[in-house]
């Protein structure tokens, strides 16, 4: 039972790591000019900013050969990356599940 | 940590790219021998696999105000050591980049040798090391898939300063930019790894018991309860 505290504590403790920026990172006020300042953009993204900041006159030399055609596309991807990295840690434990309930029903002492 | 295409000048991903390819090719060759030893593991090979699949997929708020995600590899360098992430981390990375133009095909090269190989090897170290000083072994896990995402993001940093040296202030000046986007923001994402990585190892002890104690991770078999 102490066990599943501590997995249900930690899990808890995810949730609040993710949840704590969402609530307390606050779009910034528009600038002078009225630019709007965005929030919870791409690190990645962001180090591209600081390389055309340091070196002006770096051009990219490549090209991505296929760029998601808009934001839900791209959404659609990593659900789908994500997806196929849950199903199949799903369908592991489903499996195994099974498989230690069956060997105990069945009361075999072979292999377990 | 994707370093985007086209981002690196070419003897840069040159370089990273000869730096990586070796790791891959041993790393192919040690799941082959774990596989070909012990084929009842290629499941839990799959089980890593796929749980960088879904860390990886997840772009997390930072309280920095910016997005990026965990890795995932820390789970697979201490269940198969540190060479096998490197072609897993190549799988992802891969396909990332051709469908999702996140990092690329110049960048590969580097990207893996960040994700791939420095995370898992210190991943794997420090796993080893907490062992040795026989700390308890969910603090260990927690902290060997911490530092290692942190080590992950630290390297992608190194690599743009090397490329992207500040004109005035250097490479130093250059980390230091770099490392505040990436190592800052990754610091509460990388605490998020280490608790899932310790709460998917949980869920191995209760049904891969025999897998981890063949793999010298578990003293006793505690596959079926009474």
């Amino acid at each position: 039972m102490s066990k599943q505290w501590q997995n249900g504590l930690m899990l808890l403790a995810v949730i609040l790591l993710i949840a704590y920026p969402l609530l307390t990172v606050r779009v910034p006020d528009p600038g002078s000019e009225g630019e709007t300042a965005e929030i919870f953009t791409g690190a990645d993204g962001q180090a591209e900013g600081v390389i055309r900041e340091i070196a002006p006159d770096y051009r990219p030399w490549a090209e991505p050969l296929m760029v998601p055609p808009s934001g839900e596309i791209e959404s659609l991807l990593f659900a789908l990356q994500a997806v196929l990295g849950a199903g199949f840690i799903g369908y592991y434990v489903g499996v195994r599940r099974e498989r230690s309930r069956w060997n105990r029903d069945s009361g075999s002492s072979g292999a377990a | 940590m994707h370093i985007m295409e086209g981002f690196l000048p070419v003897e840069h991903a040159l370089g990273w790219g000869a730096a990586s390819l070796p790791f891959v090719a041993l790393g192919l060759r040690a799941i082959k021998r774990k596989v070909r030893e012990n084929p009842e593991l290629k499941m839990l090979i799959g089980v890593s696999a796929a749980f960088t699949f879904v860390l990886s997929a997840l772009k997390l708020p930072s309280v920095t105000g910016s997005c990026s995600h965990p890795t995932g590899t820390g789970l697979g360098a201490v269940l198969f050591g540190p060479l096998a992430m490197a072609p897993m981390a190549a799988i992802v990375l891969l396909f990332q980049a051709l469908l999702l133009a996140h990092g690329g095909l110049t960048t590969l090269g580097a990207n893996i040798f960040s994700m791939g190989i420095v995370g898992p090897l210190v991943a794997y170290a420090l796993f080893r090391a907490g062992r040795l000083v026989k700390l308890p072994q969910g603090l260990t896990l927690f902290l060997a898939a911490t530092l290692a995402d942190l080590a992950t993001y630290l390297t992608t940093s190194l690599q743009l300063a090397l490329a992207f040296p500040d004109p005035i202030g250097g490479f130093a000046a250059s980390l230091a930019k770099f490392a505040g986007i990436f190592a800052i923001t990754q610091i509460p994402l990388a605490v998020s790894e280490g608790l899932l990585t310790v709460l998917i190892f949980n869920v191995l002890v209760k049904h891969s018991a025999r897998e981890l104690h063949d793999l010298g991770l578990q003293p006793a078999r505690e596959g079926v309860r009474p």
